[in-house]
């Protein structure tokens, strides 16, 4: 007897619960926009939290918004992006995957140290005391703020600056936010020619403070068959749109700071 | 009936406090404690289920389940009880309320499985306590939840800049500094 009661107060009980919940889900329905709902659902649904936002629920939000990219979720991959991309009526072939990179390559022995800084991990601090470790104003600074700030561990920390594993990159731009020396910048990943300087000082000055600063020279300009390259503030600029990749300009920079194709592919 | 009130708000949130003494509701404590500001959020959205669970727990338990018999029960009915409630409550504050919504709504699904909220039905029951006095306890009890995590949140926030040996970062550092919390809290003993 007790048994066939607790039974049924028990079935009562859910019986009653789900009815209550399945009233109130119609009774309290709100209208949400149906591109979120589609968005959720090509989310991890971890609510990992490696995007920034609160939730999944909070992402698929900002998405809709226009807050946030739709490569934003890591658990998703490429295709959770592309599914999204579609949604959200972004087409994901013409959407230009970006990749952060660090635009520049002080690294020990080739930037020249100010003094030996042995404080508090943060280049952020470090920024803060006599212009920083570096003599270069405009160099990586190398304490990992921006490996910190990385959700896909693609960032480390090699011989005084910071290396970004491509492959692991999403194109969030964390990194590229956090550091204070604007070093890091978010190019688009086809684009493998770049110059990795950022030094806006005269060519003395540059040369000065690092072996391999860019100093506006201008030899890659006139090298250049297609246009490509500018210098603006005191060191070399290349529009992704015209340039075709071809090197040369790397092959005749006398300070060695444009990365050519092959370069890159030896360095990774 | 006022010192009553008083006597039994400094014993559920000092002496008897649910993370420190009853170590009751520590998923949450650990897991949502790195920030002040969610883990206000998070002890709010505890202490608003805490009252409104109290409160229907109460009901179920002695208005269906001690005339039937069915006490040995409880857990079960309760667990089904909090579960449907937790929904149901989300559903009412999405549509009335999108402020609070938005401030408690992530972390409502997060309590639903909370043993502090179950703790604080089971303990009512077991103490045989009155409609309103159920309801104290689940106020009172929640508001030392929320005096816990937010101290807690407050040392993380302080352990996030300080200089901590490479074996203790992280979790380790925290249980120690929870740890000693409780120490401090047993201090408050024998006050009531």
């Amino acid at each position: 007897m007790i048994i066939l009661y607790a039974g049924l107060v028990l079935g009562g009980l859910g019986l009653i619960f789900g009815l209550v919940l399945s009233f109130a889900d119609k009774k309290f329905h709100v209208d949400v926009d149906e591109r979120v709902e589609k968005v959720r659902a090509c989310l991890g649904g971890a609510n990992c939290g490696a995007c920034g936002f609160a939730g999944c629920d909070a992402f698929a939000q900002a998405v809709v918004d226009g807050k946030a990219k739709p490569n934003g979720c890591a658990p998703a991959g490429a295709s959770g992006a592309e599914k999204i991309a579609s949604i959200m009526g972004v087409d994901a072939g013409n959407s230009e995957k970006m990749v952060a990179r660090v635009l520049c390559q002080g690294i020990r022995g080739i930037a020249k140290e100010r003094y030996v800084y042995d404080g508090y991990k943060s280049c952020m601090t470090a920024a803060g005391i006599a212009g920083g470790p570096k003599d270069c104003r405009f160099a990586c600074i190398g304490l990992g703020d921006c490996m910190d700030h990385c959700a896909f561990n693609a960032i480390s920390m090699k011989d005084g600056i910071a290396h970004i594993d491509e492959n692991l990159c999403t194109g969030c731009g964390q990194c590229a936010q956090v550091c204070p020396r604007s070093v890091i910048k978010l190019l688009p990943a086809s684009q493998k020619v770049r110059v990795q300087c950022r030094n806006s000082d005269t060519a003395r000055l540059a040369r000065e403070v690092c072996a391999k600063a860019c100093i506006g020279c201008g030899r890659c300009r006139k090298e250049c068959q297609y246009g490509a390259i500018t210098i603006e503030n005191g060191y070399a600029r290349i529009d992704p749109d015209k340039c075709q990749g071809c090197g040369a300009c790397a092959a005749v920079c006398p300070c060695h700071c444009i990365s050519a194709p092959d370069t890159v592919a030896e360095a990774s | 009936m006022t010192m009553n009130v008083l006597l039994f708000f400094v014993s559920c949130v000092l002496t008897n406090n649910f993370i420190f003494s009853r170590f009751l509701g520590c998923c949450p404590f650990l897991g949502v404690s790195s920030k002040v500001s969610t883990a206000v959020s998070m002890g709010l959205a505890v202490t608003f289920v805490m009252t409104i669970a109290s409160l229907v727990c109460y009901v179920v338990y002695n208005w269906i389940l001690v005339p039937l018999g069915l006490t040995f029960m409880s857990t079960i009915a309760f667990i089904l009880v909090i579960a449907a409630l937790v929904q149901f409550v989300e559903m009412f504050l999405k549509k009335s309320s999108p402020s609070l919504y938005s401030a408690l709504g992530i972390y409502l699904p997060l309590i639903t499985t909370n043993c502090a909220v179950l703790g604080v039905a089971t303990l009512n029951m077991n103490n045989g306590y009155s409609m309103i006095q159920s309801v104290l306890n689940g106020t009172f009890s929640a508001i030392g939840f929320l005096l816990a995590i937010t101290l807690m949140a407050g040392v993380r926030e302080r352990l996030e800049s300080s200089k901590i040996p490479q074996c203790m970062k992280g979790f380790p550092i925290t249980l120690v500094s929870a740890g000693l919390m409780a120490m401090a809290f047993m201090g408050f003993n024998g006050i009531v």
